[in-house]
Parts: structure tokens; sequence; C-alpha cells
């Protein structure tokens, strides 16, 4: 792994093009936060002089100092209580907990604390915090470090979250995240932090809570966010040899999520699949098909078809790949929507 | 060394603070008392579902609260801290509203109030005293963030975690624990490994004190010197008031399941408003005539709050939806409008 940790600064100037990976485009998009608004804070464990375990944040304690950019004792609990009483003396947090199953020691703060203060005050003491939390599996990592939460974030009133799929989205949704004045849970997908794109250094124009369609197609939608979305794309191509055109829908805000948004592409193509790498049982994908049947109930041809990860512990090494939806998990399930 | 029991009998000087002090620290523990009592009546009376007694901790709780600065400093309750809110200058109607449950946090704007909201998870507000400490340093002000929590709450990891931070962020953040002995059925020998929670300070680098939470000028002096360390940079204090929850620990408790009401009706007889009295009058800062003008203005305070709680307006129903995000989202202005068509129905 360490071979693909490359140093996360980035070239590049506002407007410009430039092609990123997407931890250098979420460095990026945390420089540009850091540089317009004196009140943004980023901290956690290893973020400064490491710059993070997966060096997102390389680079930023040296241009903007100890004070704006600083380490944490390892308590997760206690990053995310610091983030309340941060943003309750006027600052706008942008904390990090290492991995995604180190939140749980800190559920307690973000779900009884960060999500509800603004609502327990009465809009006195709102919560602008930002959770970067590297998210998904995929990386052969102990155990731990592949988890996916969230339908649990979701589900807790107060809370936006966001999954981006590739380096330009992880830029854009970090400046929108971290700009809004409601707490957002922005889950980074660690399997794609490598991943070189072209990114526009521009300002986001799509609104939070908008979905995005990255390849139109018009047999069937498959619906993704993080990681997925890219293996979603491996599987519209190869099923474009074989004559079956699949639109990929990023869904990418999983709360507020986009009803409409995913009711006009499966009209279109009158067939959906959702896929996650979270347990199948209570996880998003069951609010999606729902949210599909109820938006398009009528223009269905099949039932709406899940490809998730096992209602297992999340897998060691080996396991991973055959725990993970795997291309031809998807395939299968795309032929069955074809075919009912 | 404060006693962990009552005899019944104790006496306690303030010398060391001036006449006017002590008389403001009288006026705001016979008014927190008073209100308590016309609380009990509120929840017997079926306005309240239920309360929370203060009753026998008020010096702990107005002592320190009236050793900080409330246009710069900043406070994080839990749920038993009337009297300090009382003392600090909290809106007490609005403070009143949390226990008529008309809303959780309370009616009271936390910002203006510079007194966070009132808070269920003990121990869960510990560390945003702590962010709120840092961020403080960070803007180079001067306010100290107070944070109270109780014997049981010690017991939490977040109370662990928020003094560590403190003591490797130097924040000037004063963590005031209520020992009042019974974290609801539970005592002090089967929560407080090694009996202190002052003495875990050490620990962490920082200063604790254990101070007699009966005694409200012990406490003032010992909170007030805990804020002019945190103001000159010196880093936070664990303040360990002792003292005694005479009462049940809410009105729907029972202690005679549990403890010898003998050992409470001791502590009542050590009563701090009792103590205070003898000690302004030994001290010359007040006559029997002057306390007892105060009494009847206390009084009279405590029944205006309890008029204002009983007959403040209950919240419109759609305040459901207000504040749960600063800018809504579309699917829950559909349940708003959802909600808005079953109660026209």
């Amino acid at each position: 792994m360490t071979e693909l940790i490359e140093r996360a600064a980035a070239p590049g100037t506002e407007g410009e093009t430039v092609e990123l990976s997407m931890q250098q485009a979420i460095n990026r998009a945390l420089r540009v936060l850091l540089d317009e608004d004196p009140e943004v804070l980023v901290f956690g464990e290893d973020v400064g002089a490491l710059g993070g375990v997966f060096r997102v944040t390389d680079g930023l304690q040296k241009e903007f100092g100890e004070q704006r950019v600083f380490d944490t004792p390892l308590a997760e609990s206690a990053i995310m209580g610091m983030a309340v009483g941060l943003a309750m003396n006027g600052w706008r947090p942008v904390p990090e907990l290492q991995f995604d199953g180190f939140a749980y020691p800190a559920i307690d703060q973000i779900v009884n604390q960060v999500a509800r203060m603004n609502y327990r005050t009465r809009g006195a003491a709102p919560m602008p915090i930002t959770l970067r939390l590297p998210s998904f599996g995929g990386i052969q990592a102990p155990e731990h470090h592949g988890e996916s939460l969230e339908a649990l974030f979701a589900h807790t009133p107060g809370l936006k979250v966001a999954a981006p799929s590739d380096p330009a989205e992880a830029y854009s949704l970090l400046l929108q995240s971290v700009r809004s004045d409601d707490p957002v849970v922005y889950m980074e997908p660690k399997a794609r932090y490598w991943d070189r794109r072209p990114v526009r250094l521009s300002e986001p124009t799509d609104p939070i809570g908008t979905s995005r369609i990255v390849r139109p197609g018009r047999h069937a939608t498959l619906v993704a966010w993080g990681a997925m979305v890219h293996k979603c794309v491996q599987v519209a191509e190869l099923a474009a040899e074989d004559g079956v055109e699949l639109e990929v829908l990023d869904l990418r805000w999983l709360k507020p999520i986009d009803a409409a948004g995913l009711a006009a592409s499966v009209s279109r193509t009158k067939r959906a699949v959702v896929v996650h790498e979270a347990p199948l049982t209570a996880g998003l994908g069951a609010e999606v098909a729902t949210l599909i049947t109820d938006g398009c109930f009528r223009d269905l041809a099949a039932p709406v078809q899940r490809v998730t990860g096992f209602d297992v512990p999340y897998p060691a090494g080996p396991l991973e790949s055959q725990y993970l939806p795997t291309i031809d998990r998807v395939l299968l399930a795309v032929q069955r929507t074809l075919e009912y | 060394m404060p006693p962990r029991e009552s005899t019944g009998q104790a006496t306690i000087t303030v010398e060391h603070l001036s006449p006017e002090l002590t008389r403001g620290l009288y006026r705001d523990m016979r008014t927190a008392r008073d209100l308590d009592t016309e609380a009990i009546a509120l929840q017997r009376q079926g306005v309240f579902p239920a309360y929370v007694s203060v009753r026998g901790q008020e010096a702990a709780q107005v002592g320190g609260a009236a050793a900080l600065d409330p246009t710069r400093d900043f406070v994080f309750p839990t749920y038993r801290e009337m009297a300090a809110a009382l003392a600090y200058g909290v809106e007490m109607v609005g403070y009143m509203a949390t226990h008529r449950a008309l809303w959780h946090g309370g009616l009271y704007d936390v910002m203006d109030s510079r007194f966070g909201a009132v808070n269920a998870v003990v121990g869960g507000p510990v560390p945003h005293a702590v962010g709120w400490a840092v961020g403080e340093r960070l803007r180079g002000g001067q306010g100290v963030a107070m944070a109270y929590f109780g014997d049981g709450a010690s017991s939490e990891g977040d109370v662990h975690e928020a003094m560590n931070f403190a003591g490797v962020f130097t924040a000037p953040v004063i963590f005031f624990c209520q020992n009042n002995q019974w974290a609801l059925s539970v005592p002090n020998h089967r929560q407080v490994a090694g009996g202190s929670i002052a003495a875990r300070a050490q620990g962490y680098g920082i200063e604790g004190v254990l101070v007699d939470g009966n005694d409200v000028g012990a406490v003032h002096t010992a909170t007030a010197e805990a804020v002019r360390r945190a103001r000159e940079g010196g880093g936070p204090t664990v303040i360990e008031a002792l003292t005694y929850r005479v009462e049940p620990h809410s009105t729907s408790d029972d202690p005679g399941r549990y403890r010898n009401e003998a050992e409470a009706d001791r502590w009542r007889e050590r009563d701090p408003l009792t103590l205070l009295r003898a000690a302004m009058i030994e001290a010359g800062h007040a006559d029997e005539d002057h306390l007892d003008r105060i009494d009847a203005e206390s009084a009279k305070r405590a029944e205006e709050i309890r008029d204002g709680v009983a007959e403040a307006a209950e919240p419109h129903g759609s305040e459901l939806f207000t504040h749960v995000f600063r800018e809504t989202t579309e699917d829950l202005t559909r349940q708003h409008r959802t909600w808005q068509e079953e109660v026209e129905l």
C-alpha cells in the first residue's frame, strides 16, 4: 500500500483542469477551504506532520500552521465532542476519524450531540461540522478498516451524508459539505484514493442532494455511490459489448437522497439494480428501492434488484473480494431484471 | 478535608468574602431552593412530568457559577444544574421549560446565555467544554469553559477523554464535579474507584481540588482560583465538590429501596443555606432582618418563575421540523406537508 501513497500536494490553479488522484483532490479542496475561511479547522489523529494515514492532509499544517491543522490524542469520541465545542465557539470544524470502523466509538457524540445540537437549541447553536471519514472496503486492510456506515448516518435525523466516487466529485462535494451550516458525514471511498482523473478546479454547480448520471443507458439503471460507481461503470462497459445499455447513476448524496433523479432515470430504463458494499438487511439499498418504487411504480418492468455485501462482519483480505459486490454478481442481477 | 459523612452539624466561614458577594450567593441559593420546592409541587400537580431536585447542592452550584464571568465564559451543564443556571443569569422560565418537557434543551437562548443546552447524556457535554476552550485559546480570547458533571458521569469514557485532551491542549476549562454521592441508586464506593475524582487530575498533569460542596465560600474560592489559572494560561482544573443528594434522583425514584434515609436526614441538617446564613451573621455580613428580606424577595421571584413556566405556551407542532437542518431538505419538507395535512384533517 505504501508505494501507492503519494504526496498529495497537487498542481493547478483555480479554474484549471488538472489530473488529480482523489486524495489530491480532497487535499486541494481542504486548501481552498482553509484559505477562504479563517474559521475552518482541520484536526484528528495524525493529520498534522504525517499528513494523515492516507496523506490527504499532506502539507496543510505546514501551509496553514499548527493552529488551523492539528493532531489530537487518539480518542474518537473526544474528537467529535471537541468539534461540537469548537462550533459553539464560532469555528467551522473539519475533523477526520481515521477509519470508518473507528467512528463507532464516536457514535454517541455524532448521533446524540452533533446531529441534534441545532435542534436542541432551536437553531441557536448550529453545527457546521464536516466529518471526513475514510470509508468502505477494498484495500485488504485490518478489521474495522472497511466498514460502510452510510445507513446508520442517513438514518440519523440532523445529519447529511455525502459519498464521492471520483476526484472531481470529491473536490466539489467537500467544498459543499464544509460550506454547509449543517453537519455532514463525508465518506471517502479509500479504494479510490489513488484513482487519477481530470478535475476542474471550479465552484460546485449542482446543489446538495442531487445525483448525477455517470453513463447514460436505456435498458436498466445501476444505482451506486463511492467505489461501487466505478464497478458499475465497468459492468456497463462489459454489458455494452452484448448490446445491453446500462445507465449508471451516482447517488453521491446519501442524505438527502435524490428521489426525483432516481425516478427520472428508472422511469426511462424501467429497471433498476442498487449496488452497495454494506450488508443487505436494512441497508441503504432498501431505501433506494422504495424511493424508486414510490417514484415510478407504473413504469417498472421488474422489482428493484439489490447487489450488496452479505449480512456478515466485514471479512479479512482473501475473502474481501468475495464479500464485495463483484462484476459477475452485478451482471447476474442485471440479467435477472432484464429477464423478469 | 471535606466530610464524606454528615454528623448533622457544621459551621462554615465567609469572612474571606465580601459582604456584597455573600448576600448575592445567599439570594441565589435561597431562590434556587424555593424554585426547587415549587418545581416539586408542579410535578405533584401534574404540570411537570418529572423533576430532578438540586436540593442540598445549591452551594456547589451557586458558589461555582458565581465565580464565572457570564460575559465571556461558557457553561456546559447536564440536567441537574438549575441553581448554577440561576446564579449565572440564565432566563429561568426558559430553563425550567425543560422540566415541563416543552423542549428538551430548554427554551433559553444558549448562545446569548453562554450556558449550553440541558443535556441528558451525562459526560457528553464535557468534551464540548474542552473544544470550546481550545477554540477560545485559538481566537486569543480570555474566556473559560465550565463543564458540570456528577460522580456517576465520572465513570464515562468521555470524561476521561476530555480531561486528557484538556491536559494535552492546556485548555482553559474547569471540570466541576458535583459529587452528591449517589448516581441514582449507586453509592460512591460502587462507582468511583480510588474514591476520589479530584485525585484523578494528577494523572492528567492538571490541578485537582477537593472542596466541601456545602460550603459556598470554599466552593467560590476554589472556582475563582481555577478561573484565574485558566485565564492566565495555566490550563485546566478538576474541582470535586463533595455534597449530597438529599432528595430522590428524580420524582420517579424511590430511595427507600437502596439507602438509609437517616443518612440523608443528617445531610439535610448540614444544609448549605443554614450554614451560609449562620456564617453571614457571624461575619457581620447581614443581620436576620436583612436575610428575611432576601428570603421574601427570593420566594417572590421563585413564584414568578413558577407561574411563568406553568403558563408558557406549548411549542407549535410545526417546530418538529423547523430546526432539524439549517437548510432543510425536500424530504423533510414533504414530511412536514404530510404532517400538516394530517393535523388539518
